[in-house]
């Protein structure tokens, strides 16, 4: 559990030579616990305080790093129940599995599904993270290709499904800067799984049918000095898979229990045989408390909700997105081209923008500050209406850059054109369509 | 070593509310969270409502449409697809052709469409304005007084405009629908009033209002799973009504679920798609707490149905 200011000012030297760049040892304590500041900024603390300060801090959930062609995948390190408690931290990875059995065309397709499945949405980039390699050809040569085509032909965090140990020592050598996952240490292979993760540095899958057996197994993984540690229950249909995780979860967050407190990897894949079917178990592990979760296949119809549904849940229910306020050009608007006003819900904003985008026709949007809050919801509090928007828009500045006076408002606040018209004399208001999406049709009829 | 998992203690449960008359269906009743069920019970599961629109919807994809291409200028004749073709346990009846901005098809013609289609079928009916007030006002009232030989379940029922509608159902003994903008204190503020007017605690269920995934879906959860747990585990009486989530036309409505597959590859077949979006909307608010769905594509809907028989 996160320690507090107070809590953490006793390890500290109290010496207040103020290099850690606050003037005190007990301001520094506190940037710590709010997490302002990194430990690594005094240069004074014992390396015992620190070992101290670490194992008294460490979080319920081991955060754990994933390495991956570029940046890192960091999964666990979750802190609450219910993401209204404070927020979920970290989205669990996707995986896409393959076999090294599968035809050449379909591992080629698969392999190259983790960059295609690249989506930009709010100014966020979603995609996939892992993929899977399933042992199935009993020859660790081919398993090794596949794992080393992986890694050369995918920024992809790896998973090595195996409990073979030659087709693990094979493949693990194969993309060993990439430390793959080995997929599962179960009790009747550990000692052979074990030595070869210690020997390659490799986080592992722990895997048991019981719980119990999963806190001995994590136990004795611990003691071997293996700290990567991801679990599976075993349980391979969703009823028990959603008991396990609210078990795990809750073990770690109330009990702090220590041998349970690690991320989890769920196998919505072999829960069903119904790719639909498998995107919605996958959206429930989303939501409770999946660390990893490994598909079949990647589809653009099942991948991309499942996407979206992760970036929602794991939004931070603090803060709406909100974008800067201000005259925004799209496709290079001149004089003459048309003025559209919204607010700033990043949401709103990013839907807005793209869309008048694929008019590809040169528009200036306006955006107005209404704290994060969409059309309707601003609106409703106040903060989108006739009075608001006339006096913003006279501030904005966008009379200057244009020659006509009109402007388009969301066809949902339709009912503030009258009084906008009071507010902006001389303008002509335009009630636009309520979805965005139909303003390509809208400005064709109806912008002269 | 044995593992003790810690249990939540629920202090308080969910009404079981009975909806409809011929063939009543019973919603509510939990013990515990949504399939939760190692640690409590629930006697009802959550039930699906199949959609029908009065007047035929404009703007819905492909996909959407076609298990209902024949049906969709005669709500009687969809209604009764629904229920005999698709098994559907419960309609709900979207009065769109009642909207100020839209067709605005006056109160006794919306009420002569709803009791056709009350009439037709035997499982309840859900009849859903269009959040207007003062139209919903004309509009509901009108379709209980029309309709009083059967129990209809009515909504929304808003702050704005609740005294004439709850007043109008109580006295034909029909269902209200308590909707309030995703805000816990707003529902119960409003579940207040709608005690003190009188209202029958077992006759009203709640909407929280939702939206779907990638328009906001993580408030409706949040708010609900927000609703659940003051209900279940701080005893608020006044938020212990069975949730009811209109989440179809969220799902359909937004452009990922309307994009041809030709214009982005990278987003899949769109049928599946939209299927996929409306399914998984659902999914996600069956978890926060919802007990009743309203939903539109049949396969979703076989789909969602799936998920709750295997995690019951
Ligand atoms: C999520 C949500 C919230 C979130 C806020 C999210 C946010 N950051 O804004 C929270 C929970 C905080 C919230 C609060 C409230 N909410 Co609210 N909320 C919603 C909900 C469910 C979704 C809104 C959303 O995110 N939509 C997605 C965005 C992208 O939509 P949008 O901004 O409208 O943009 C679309 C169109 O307007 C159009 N468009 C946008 N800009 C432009 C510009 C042009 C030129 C054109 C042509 C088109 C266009 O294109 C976009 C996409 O198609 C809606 C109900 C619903 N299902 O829609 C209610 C809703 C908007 N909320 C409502 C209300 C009343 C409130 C509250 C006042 C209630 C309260 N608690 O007091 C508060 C107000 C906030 C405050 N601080 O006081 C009402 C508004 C009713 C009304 N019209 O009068 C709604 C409709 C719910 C309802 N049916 O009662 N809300
Ligand atoms: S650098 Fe260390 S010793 Fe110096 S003030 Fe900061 S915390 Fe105290």
């Amino acid at each position: 559990m996160a320690l507090s200011g107070i809590e953490i000012f006793k390890y500290l030297p109290r010496t207040n030579c103020g290099k850690c760049g606050v003037p005190t040892c007990l301001a520094f304590a506190m940037s710590l616990a709010a997490g302002k500041a990194e430990l690594s900024a005094c240069p004074f603390v014992t390396a015992e305080s620190k070992a101290k300060l670490e194992e008294a801090s460490a979080p319920p959930i081991r955060p754990i790093t994933i390495s991956t062609g570029n940046k890192t995948l960091k999964v666990g390190g979750e802190t609450v129940l219910f993401r209204h408690e404070k927020r979920f931290e970290n989205p669990p990875g996707l995986a896409i599995t393959i076999s090294d059995t599968m035809p050449e065309a379909e591992i080629d397709r698969r392999l190259k599904a983790l960059k295609f499945y690249t989506y930009n949405r709010v100014g966020a980039t979603l995609r996939p993270e892992l993929v899977a390699l399933k042992y199935e050809s009993g020859n660790p040569e081919t398993y090794a290709s596949l794992a080393s085509r992986a890694k050369a032909e995918t920024d992809a965090g790896i998973i090595l499904l195996c409990k073979a140990v030659d087709g693990i020592v094979a493949a693990a050598n194969a993309c060993s800067e990439r430390k793959p996952v080995l997929c599962a240490i179960t009790e009747s292979n550990l000692d052979l799984l074990a030595p070869i993760a210690v020997d390659y540095k490799l986080p592992v899958v722990a895997r048991s049918e019981s719980l119990d057996g999963l806190a001995e197994l994590t136990d004795r993984l611990v003691k071997l000095g293996i700290k990567d540690i991801i679990l599976d229950s075993g349980a391979r249909n969703i009823k028990s898979a959603l008991a396990d995780q609210v078990a795990l979860r809750r073990l770690a967050l109330l009990k702090k229990f220590r041998l349970l407190g690690y991320p989890t990897i769920a196998f919505p894949g072999e829960m069903t045989d119904n790719p639909l079917k498998e995107a919605l178990i996958a959206s429930i592990m989303v939501a409770k408390y999946a660390g990893i979760i490994v598909l079949s296949d990647f589809r653009g119809e099942t991948l991309f909700p499942l996407l979206v549904a992760r970036m929602n849940l794991f939004s931070d229910p603090q803060r709406p997105q909100a974008t800067a306020e201000g005259i925004y050009e799209i496709n290079g608007p001149d004089e003459n081209s048309p003025v559209a006003i919204t607010c700033n819900f990043s949401l709103t904003y990013f839907i807005v923008s793209g869309e008048i985008e694929n008019t590809r026709m040169p528009a200036h949007l306006l955006i107005k500050d209404t704290e994060g809050l969409s059309v309707m919801t601003a609106w409703a509090a106040g903060k989108f209406g006739a009075d608001n928007i006339g006096g913003f828009v006279k501030k904005s500045g966008i009379a200057d850059r244009i020659k006509h006076r009109k402007i388009i408002i969301p066809g949902y606040i339709a009912q503030e054109s009258g009084g906008l018209e009071e507010q902006l004399p001389g303008w002509e208001i335009m009630v636009g369509p309520r979805e965005a999406a139909h303003l390509l049709s809208y400005l064709k009829s109806n912008w002269k | 070593m044995a593992v003790d998992i810690p249990r939540i203690n629920y202090s308080g449960s969910i009404r079981s509310i009975s909806l409809g008359d011929r063939q009543q269906v019973m919603v509510g009743g939990e013990q515990r969270y949504s399939f939760y069920g190692f640690e409590g019970s629930s006697p009802n599961p959550p039930r699906i409502a199949m959609e029908v629109y009065d007047e035929a919807p404009l703007d819905w994809p492909e996909a959407a449409q076609a298990p209902f291409a024949g049906e969709m200028n005669d709500p009687v004749a969809w209604a009764r697809k629904c229920v005999e073709v698709y098994g559907a346990e419960m309609i709900c009846l979207q009065l769109q052709s009642t909207d100020p901005n839209g067709t605005n098809r006056d109160a006794d013609a919306a009420a002569r469409v709803v009791s056709q289609v009350a009439h037709s079928i035997d499982v309840p009916l859900i009849v859903w304005g269009t959040a207007n007030h003062e139209k919903d006002t004309e509009v509901l009232r009108a379709v209980a007084e029309a309709v009083q030989d059967r129990r209809l379940v009515l909504g929304p029922v808003e702050k704005g405009d609740y005294k004439k509608i709850a007043a109008a159902a109580m006295a034909y003994k029909h269902t209200v629908i308590a909707s309030s903008p995703i805000d816990i204190n707003l529902a119960k503020q409003l579940n207040i009033l709608m005690a003190n007017l009188g209202v029958n605690p077992n006759e009203m269920i709640m909407d929280p209002t939702v939206s779907s995934i990638g328009y906001g879906i993580e408030y409706a959860y949040s708010v609900m799973e927000r609703i659940r747990m003051a209900a279940l585990t701080q005893q608020d009486e006044k938020l212990q009504f069975p949730l009811i989530c209109n989440i179809a036309r969220e799902t359909w409505k937004s452009k990922e679920a309307k994009i041809a597959e030709s214009e982005d590859p990278r987003l899949g077949d769109a049928e599946k798609r939209g299927i996929t979006l409306e399914a998984m909307s659902a999914t996600l608010l069956l978890l926060a707490g919802a007990d009743i769905l309203v939903m539109r594509h049949p396969e979703a809907i076989r789909l969602v149905k799936d998920m709750i028989d295997d995690l019951s």
